[in-house]
């Protein structure tokens, strides 16, 4: 394989995870996020985590998160209810960092 | 090496002298001084390895090793030295690359100036040098709490565990929830962070080393201006033995407000006409992203202690970007060095805060921020990202563009090139000032 542009979710394939299925390390609340106008998580997330469904919805999915932080700092309307590193040994391994 | 997750069930008796959150290169340096001092050390790093959870650009600056120890970077864990600083810009399909080549950045018998790094591998090293001088560092362990008493930190608690120390250090990064724990920080501001998106590129040494014109083991630093949109941040592109490290940092507020995701204008980037030869037949294997501090000087929070606590490396703010360079890694390193001075030099835990102030001091570090604080001021101008490339690029196209007409005055040209980028000279002229007050 060769440099190519590559969708969010294949970059994400190649880094290693180990996802709490326990406890989610971050947690929305979706009513919130349908009031919030500007919805800046949509386009700051580096793994492209926050997405529209068909009905227009917040969908999340903590799996791939990279645990930056930027969804949190930039989060003002408070629909991210919960964010946390997760519990140790869970979430992203960066090999290379 | 004690890299397990270890059951710490400790009562206030057996306490360490230090107990120190993050194994980043700031709490690693602290406990590889404080270790060497005879001082009980406890590092408790969240990741399943020291570097697992951390993503720089990146590059370190030799002399923050050198004041660990002499002759460290001699065996570190580094990538490449560097020989080649390199400014790019970007405008459209259009590219200018500045290199500058120093010899005496690198000269014999002295440690080369700076080196490429990859934190996965550093980190690592850097926290089994506190080991082998005898301090403890415990890896897949989120510390959740301070203990407090009586006014003064007293331990940690990670899950059902209880850890005390005289002293507690939180190096716990650019998110110190240990700072906001201790009552010192509150939640980060957006508009005083930026987020870095980065690709590590596998590549074969040979290769890299003929892209960029270098010799083995030596290496290229390169930033990139006009590669994001208008948004205020920049590329970068380090190269590592047999990999590139390729990103972009954004302020996270304006991506918002552009609405176009930033891992859309990062991948745009890696495809531009002129960064794609150079990682061309190259594999990407990480995708990482962290927060990194923008504030400079005039963000240091205004108290850096409490009774039983100190706050080191990013947890304290220590980060200098001029827009050229970013400084962190080698700030984070001497904070902890002069974190590490000051609990040895105190007498009691209340005298341990006033002395890591005087030992910042000291060390250089308070000055070297406040020195370069102006930069703050300079980069805050808007159109630095987008029309100075734009412009300049302009100007080159106007210079090297020979058709057989006759060519018009360079002068008019540029005041004409000036007007249709939508800039004035006196905007340059109010920059220029700005700089030179700033500088
Ligand atoms: C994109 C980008 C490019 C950069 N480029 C450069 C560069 O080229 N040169 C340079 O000098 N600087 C650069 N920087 C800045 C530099 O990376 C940081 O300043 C530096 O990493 C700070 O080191 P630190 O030890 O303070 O924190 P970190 O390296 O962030 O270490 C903090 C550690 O604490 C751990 N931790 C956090 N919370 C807990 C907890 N609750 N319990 C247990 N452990 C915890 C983390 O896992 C981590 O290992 C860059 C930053 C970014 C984001
Ligand atoms: S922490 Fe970073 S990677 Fe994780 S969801 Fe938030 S923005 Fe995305």
């Amino acid at each position: 394989m060769s440099i190519d542009r590559m969708s969010a979710p294949e970059l994400l394939g190649l880094n290693r995870f180990n996802v709490d299925e326990e406890e989610p390390h971050i947690i929305i609340d979706k009513e919130i996020c349908r009031r919030c106008a500007e919805k800046p998580c949509l386009y700051v997330c580096p793994a492209v985590l926050y997405k529209l469904d068909k009905n227009g919805e917040m969908s999340f999915d903590y799996a791939g998160c990279l645990e930056c932080g930027t969804c949190r700092v930039m989060c003002k309307n408070k629909g991210i209810i919960k964010w946390a590193y997760p519990r140790g040994t869970f979430g992203v391994s960066f090999r290379w960092g | 090496m004690t890299r397990r997750r270890v059951g710490l069930f400790l009562t206030e008796e057996e306490k360490f002298d230090v107990i120190i959150v993050g194994a980043g290169p700031a709490g690693s340096a602290c406990a590889y001084i404080l270790a060497r001092e005879g001082k009980s050390v406890l590092v408790i790093e969240r990741g399943d390895t020291p570097g697992a959870k951390n993503v720089t650009g990146g590059r370190l600056y030799t002399y923050a090793l050198e004041l660990l120890d002499q002759g460290l970077h001699e065996e570190a864990a580094l990538e490449r030295k560097v020989i080649r600083e390199q400014i790019m810009m970007l405008s459209g399909d259009r590219a200018i690359t500045i290199d500058y080549h120093d010899p005496s950045f690198n000269e014999e018998g002295r440690p080369p100036m700076s080196y490429t790094i990859l934190r996965g591998v550093f980190d690592e090293w850097l926290a089994g040098k506190a080991e082998e001088m005898g301090a403890m560092v415990a890896c897949g362990i989120r510390v959740d709490e301070l203990i407090e008493r009586d006014g003064r930190i007293v331990g940690v608690v990670a899950g059902e565990d209880e850890m005390y120390a005289d002293v507690v250090i939180a190096a716990d990064g650019v998110n110190s929830f240990m700072a906001q724990r201790a009552g010192l920080i509150e939640d980060i501001k957006a508009e005083t962070v930026a987020v870095g998106i980065k690709e590590v590129i596998e590549l074969p040494a040979k290769t890299i080393e003929e892209r960029f014109n270098l010799r083995e083991g030596q290496g290229a630093a390169r930033l990139i201006l006009g590669c994001t949109e208008g948004i205020h941040g920049g590329g970068f592109l380090y190269t590592n033995k047999d990999s590139i490290s390729l990103g972009c940092v954004f302020m996270p507020e304006e991506a918002g407000q552009k609405k176009k995701s930033v891992h859309e204008i990062f991948q745009d980037v890696k495809m531009h006409p002129s960064i794609y030869p150079l990682i061309e037949g190259g594999e990407t294997i990480e995708y990482g992203a962290h927060l990194v501090s923008e504030a400079g000087f005039r963000g240091i929070p205004k108290k850096l202690f409490r009774e039983g606590f100190l706050m080191v490396g990013d947890a304290a703010g220590f980060v200098i970007n001029t827009g050229y360079s970013i400084r962190g890694i080698d700030l984070a390193i001497v904070s902890g060095i002069a974190a590490a001075r000051a609990v040895i030099g105190a007498e009691g835990t209340a005298a341990a805060g006033p002395l890591y102030m005087e030992e910042l001091k000291k060390i250089k570090l308070l000055p070297t921020m406040q020195a370069q604080d102006g930069f703050s001021d300079i980069l805050e101008t808007a159109w630095l990202y987008d029309k100075v490339p734009d412009l300049a690029a302009d100007v080159f196209e106007n210079l090297f563009t020979v058709t057989g007409e006759v060519p018009g005055s360079v002068k008019k040209d540029v005041m004409r090139l000036i007007r249709s980028n939508d800039l004035s000279a006196w905007q340059f002229i109010k920059l220029g000032f700005k700089g030179m007050r700033a500088l």
